[in-house]
């Protein structure tokens, strides 16, 4: 509620202050002789109104975070507080119950303790809104007059403008790398956590996997949770079979579908493609799991495979490698449709074919679209866990037969995330280890294909 | 009405002929109805007015016009006397006795040496790398670029200047030894120096290939060429000695062109 408050206050002061730089800066034109300003007045109007929302903005960012603890600081210095129970857990109920009465979330209370707390808990709420409010105003009216005061019929506005939507747009593009670092660090923490538990030697090269999330918790079995079974299984399944499914087709799709399809073609083709993509990954687990795994089975039954399952990679592993092939024949079909004609026309002019054409001019131009495309898919398919529980069974196996049971990286996370172990039990904190070992190894799959790009790479520009 | 042929040209053994050729976008009429004999040992200038159809007719002498989807050939045209369009005649083969040179040079995204030992690998005209060598060096030699850059033929091809890349993409054309070079304006992208040094490659070049040269600018018409045909509208309007066609027009139509009425 407060927060709306705030955010339309903001707003409108940043209105009245465009309006009046606005007419100000028109009071400068009229005024000056030859009927120019440095800027815009439109610029000086942004100029004010930028200065007086961004810290406003900021302030309630700020706000927002520290505000809960004031009040709950000052709830715990009235007198009613020495009646609270000293375990931290009680108190926090208490409080927490407190809270919701005095913000309405909540009737009535389970503890008559808390109903102490009610009252201070309005007051102290009710003196931080007005105090948010009261500095917000404060905050913007400093700032406005401050910027409003330093325009001037010379008054560069419109570099500074830029310079503000400058640090916008760069703050923008921060958001997506902290929010990565966020990730990083939150896997780290509970990675630590676990590895102080189980050694990570054992993690990283033990090849039985099969945490017990009942087991006593301060003992673990450090040769339960062997995780190359799992490295193994999702490389096998989403980089193995998969790619060598997606790769060709996508590729040849691409390839199709830009040099030799005429456009009538190419209009129905890919749109069709591009469905793929939105299918969601259920419904491909569905098909692999009713479809493609006992179409499998009993193809290797007929030819003289007797113990084969119902489920197992392959059928994971093709089916996925299905879903996949849009994201590498799109992103080949945009490059190699962006490479120049003239490429195309140079080198049929020489004599070469059509075929000579692709293989030695327009894919190499267009590698760095290609590799993306295929990067982006192996990403995919190392993330993808819907299709494997289905199709390829949550079982750690440890087996080069594409007609085995398997399972992944990203199945075992959601497993023991899911599963009824507490928090803080070495097998829920696998879940983070095994999340911090895939999000390395993605990061350096696109370490390592950027390097290639560029080291292969033929830049037409 | 129909093209002025000038009586005066000598019984020159045509190296590329074309027959009532006209040339279709869908259903507009690009070209109507040309008929040119293109000689073995001289420089052939096409000139006109933008949209006039030249580049277009020059694209069907090597089925350029084959990679543009709505277009369409009628009539025919010889190269040593035997149909391009006939299905004896690959078009591989086509293109790689008749070579092009486009209007913005566009070099292939690899280094020099590839660039011109490209359409030799492809055509298998070079064994082993001693002879793929001595082919990149005498193409570049005969372009005019070899001292220039036969200390970095590693380097990208599309490191090069303007005028160097032109001269580049006609090295490439010669590396597959070709007995006609088909030229689209191969100077509009380049400054005044670098189309000086292509049109003195233009003359050095003429004689050991039939040379056809589609351009803009008139004295650059008269500089390098030796006959000249005017195009108008689609059609092939005069064609004749480039001396006769610049001094001693007969169409009012070439007159006004080269008088500068229009264009």
């Amino acid at each position: 509620m407060s927060l709306t408050i705030l955010l339309l206050l903001a707003l409108g002061l940043g209105l009245a202050g465009w309006l009046a730089a606005r007419a100000r800066a028109w009071t400068f034109r009229r005024a000056s002789p030859d009927g120019r300003l440095a800027s815009l007045p439109t610029y000086h109007a942004w100029y004010v109104a930028l200065w007086i929302v961004l810290p406003v903005l900021i302030f309630i960012a700020a706000w927002g975070a520290i505000a809960p603890g004031l009040v709950t600081q000052s709830v715990l210095s009235s007198p009613a507080a020495d009646q609270l129970p000293a375990f931290g857990f009680q108190r926090q109920t208490i409080l927490n119950e407190a809270r919701a009465v005095a913000t309405g979330a909540a009737q009535g209370v389970f503890n008559p303790l808390a109903r102490e707390f009610v009252e201070p808990y309005r007051e102290a709420i009710s003196r931080y809104n007005w105090i948010g409010i009261i500095t917000t105003l404060l905050i913007a009216f400093l700032s406005g007059v401050y910027s409003f005061l330093r325009l001037k019929p010379d008054f560069a506005a419109r570099n500074r403008v830029e310079k503000i939507v400058m640090a916008i747009l760069l703050a923008a593009s921060l958001v997506a790398i902290l929010t990565t670092l966020g990730i990083f660090v939150s896997l780290v923490f509970e990675t630590i956590r676990f590895f102080g538990m189980v050694s990570p030697i054992d993690f990283l090269f033990g090849t039985h996997w099969g945490p017990d999330p009942m087991a006593n918790p301060d003992n673990p079995d450090a040769s339960r949770y062997g995780a190359v079974p799992l490295f193994w299984g999702t490389l096998f399944i989403g980089a193995i079979i998969a790619m060598i499914v997606a790769i060709p087709l996508g590729l040849m799709s691409a390839v199709y579908l830009t040099q030799y399809a005429n456009p009538r073609v190419r209009a129905w083709v890919k749109p069709a493609l591009e469905i793929l993509a939105g299918v969601p990954t259920v419904v491909y687990g569905y098909f692999a799991a009713l479809t493609i795994a006992p179409a499998i089975r009993d193809f290797a039954i007929s030819i003289g495979i007797s113990n084969a399952s119902s489920e197992s990679a392959l059928a994971a592993g093709l089916i996925m490698g299905v879903m996949i092939i849009p994201f590498v024949s799109s992103m080949a079909d945009d490059s190699i449709a962006a490479v120049p004609q003239a490429m195309r026309d140079g080198s049929l002019a020489m004599g070469a074919t059509t075929n000579e054409t692709i293989r030695r001019v327009l894919i190499p131009a267009a590698l760095p679209g290609i590799v993306a495309g295929i990067m982006l898919a192996i990403s995919r398919a190392i993330g993808e866990t819907m299709i494997v529980v289905m199709a390829a069974s949550t079982a750690a196996n440890l087996s080069a037969n594409p007609l085995d049971r398997m399972t992944t990286v990203t199945v075992q996370i959601v497993k023991m995330l899911t599963g009824e172990g507490s928090f803080d039990h070495p097998a829920t904190l696998s879940a983070f280890a095994l999340g911090f070992v895939l999000f390395l190894v993605t990061l350096g799959l696109n370490f390592i294909a950027l390097r290639v790009v560029k080291r292969f790479r033929e830049a037409y520009e | 009405m129909v093209t002025v042929v000038h009586e005066n040209l000598e019984n020159t053994d045509a190296k590329m002929s074309a027959r009532d050729v006209s040339v279709f976008y869908g259903d507009k009429k690009a070209i109507d109805n040309v008929s040119i004999d293109i000689p073995t040992e001289y420089v052939t200038a096409f000139i006109g007015p933008s949209g006039c159809g030249k580049s277009t007719f020059l694209r069907s002498l090597n089925r350029m016009n084959d990679t543009i989807p709505s277009a369409r050939v009628e009539g025919t045209i010889m190269l040593d006397g035997e149909d391009i369009h006939s299905p004896s005649l690959d078009v591989v083969q086509l293109r790689a006795r008749v070579g092009m040179v486009f209007q913005k040079p566009n070099p292939f995204p690899k280094s020099i040496y590839e660039n011109i030992a490209y359409g030799p690998k492809i055509h298998g005209l070079a064994e082993g790398k001693d002879e793929l060598d001595a082919v990149v060096e005498k193409s570049l030699r005969r372009a005019g670029l070899w001292e220039e850059v036969k200390d970095r033929l590693q380097d990208s091809g599309t490191a090069l200047s303007g005028g160097q890349q032109q001269r580049l993409c006609i090295a490439r054309a010669i590396a597959v030894d070709p007995e006609v070079i088909l030229m689209d304006e191969p100077c509009s992208a380049l400054d005044p120096i670098a189309t000086a040094k292509i049109e003195e490659l233009i003359d050095e070049l003429n004689g050991r290939y039939a040379i056809v040269i589609v351009t803009h600018s008139m004295q650059q018409a008269a500089r390098v060429s030796q006959r000249t045909a005017f195009f108008h509208l689609g059609k092939m309007v005069e064609y004749g000695r480039t001396s006769d066609i610049f001094t001693n027009p007969i169409e009012q139509r070439t007159q006004d062109y080269i008088t500068g009425r229009y264009g």
